[in-house]
C-alpha cells in the first residue's frame, strides 16, 4: 500500500506522471491495428490475471518443463532464458515475469512442426519467479524459476 | 524504415534451427526522461510471425518486456535445407520488417 501511496504522491508532484500510468492505456488506440494482439492479457497487471486471460488459470505444474536462465541477472534489461518442453505436441509457450508492472512478456503460438522450445532475451523490474506456461493438447502446463535481478531493467 | 532483420537458419539432426536478430527499441513506456518527468512513450513489437514455405510455424505476441533489439530461437521439425523462412513483424506503431532466409 505504502509503495502504492508513494508512486502516487510521486505523480501528483511531477505533474505528468499520473499522465505516465494512463499513457499506456492513452496510446493504445494506434494499436488497433495489430487486432489479435491480446491487449487484456498484456495488460494484466498481475500474474493470476494474465494467466486466467491467456486462458491457463489453474495449469499442471510439470517438470517436463526446462527453463534455462542465469539464476542471478546482473543487468535486467537484458535475461536471456531458454525453454525446452518435453511434453509431446506443445502448441503455444508464454513468458510471464510475475514482478513486472505487466508480467505477461510473450506468447508464442506453435505450428507445423516447430518444437517446444524457445530462445529468447526479456526485461525484468526486480527479482522475481519467471512463470513458463505451455499448451500441450489443450492442456495447461506450468513451471516456475526464480532469477535474482541486480539492476532493473524496466526503466524509471 | 526499419532495419532488417538477422537470420541464421541451418539443419540440425533433421531439425531446422533458427535464430533472428531484430533491431528495435522496444521501449517499455515505463521510462522517464530526466528531464520533463514524462514517459517515453511506448514502442515495441507486438507480433512476430514466422513461415517455411508458406506455412506458418511461430507466431508470438509479444509485450514490452522483451529486450531491446529482440532476439528469439526456435526450432522447427520437418523443415529441410533449401526451405524458404520467412520472418515478419509489426510494433505497436504500425511499423513492420519482413525478411527473407533460407534455412541451411
Amino acid at each position: 500500500m505504502n509503495h502504492l501511496r508513494r508512486l502516487i504522491l510521486k505523480g501528483g508532484g511531477a505533474g505528468g506522471v499520473l499522465a505516465c500510468a494512463l499513457a499506456a492505456g492513452l496510446l493504445r488506440p494506434t494499436l488497433a491495428q495489430a487486432a489479435d494482439w491480446n491487449k487484456a492479457a498484456f495488460e494484466s497487471k498481475n500474474l493470476a490475471d494474465a494467466l486466467k486471460s491467456i486462458g491457463a488459470d489453474g495449469a499442471a505444474e510439470s517438470a517436463e518443463i526446462l527453463i534455462k536462465a542465469p539464476e542471478i541477472a546482473e543487468n535486467g534489461a537484458v535475461i536471456p532464458i531458454e525453454v525446452t518442453c518435453r511434453i509431446a505436441g506443445a502448441e503455444s509457450i508464454a513468458l510471464l515475469a510475475e514482478k513486472n508492472p505487466f508480467p505477461l512478456m510473450a506468447h508464442a503460438e506453435l505450428a507445423n512442426g516447430t518444437e517446444g522450445y524457445l530462445n529468447t532475451r526479456f526485461k525484468m523490474g526486480q527479482t522475481s519467479v519467471v512463470k513458463v506456461v505451455v499448451k500441450a493438447g489443450g492442456k495447461h502446463y506450468i513451471a516456475g524459476r526464480e532469477i535474482k535481478v541486480t539492476i532493473g531493467g524496466c526503466g524509471g | 524504415m526499419a532495419e532488417p532483420m538477422k537470420i541464421r537458419a541451418r539443419m540440425v539432426d533433421g531439425t531446422a534451427h533458427i535464430v533472428v536478430l531484430m533491431i528495435h527499441p522496444m521501449e517499455t513506456g515505463q521510462r522517464k526522461d530526466p528531464r520533463s518527468g514524462q514517459a517515453y512513450p511506448a514502442h515495441f513489437i507486438q507480433h512476430v510471425t514466422a513461415t517455411v514455405n508458406d506455412k506458418p510455424v511461430l507466431n508470438v505476441q509479444c509485450g514490452p518486456a522483451i529486450s531491446k533489439n529482440p532476439m528469439f530461437g526456435f526450432r522447427v521439425k520437418g523443415a529441410k535445407a533449401g526451405d524458404k523462412l520467412v520472418v515478419a513483424w509489426e510494433d505497436n506503431k504500425g511499423e513492420k520488417s519482413r525478411t527473407e532466409a533460407t534455412i541451411a
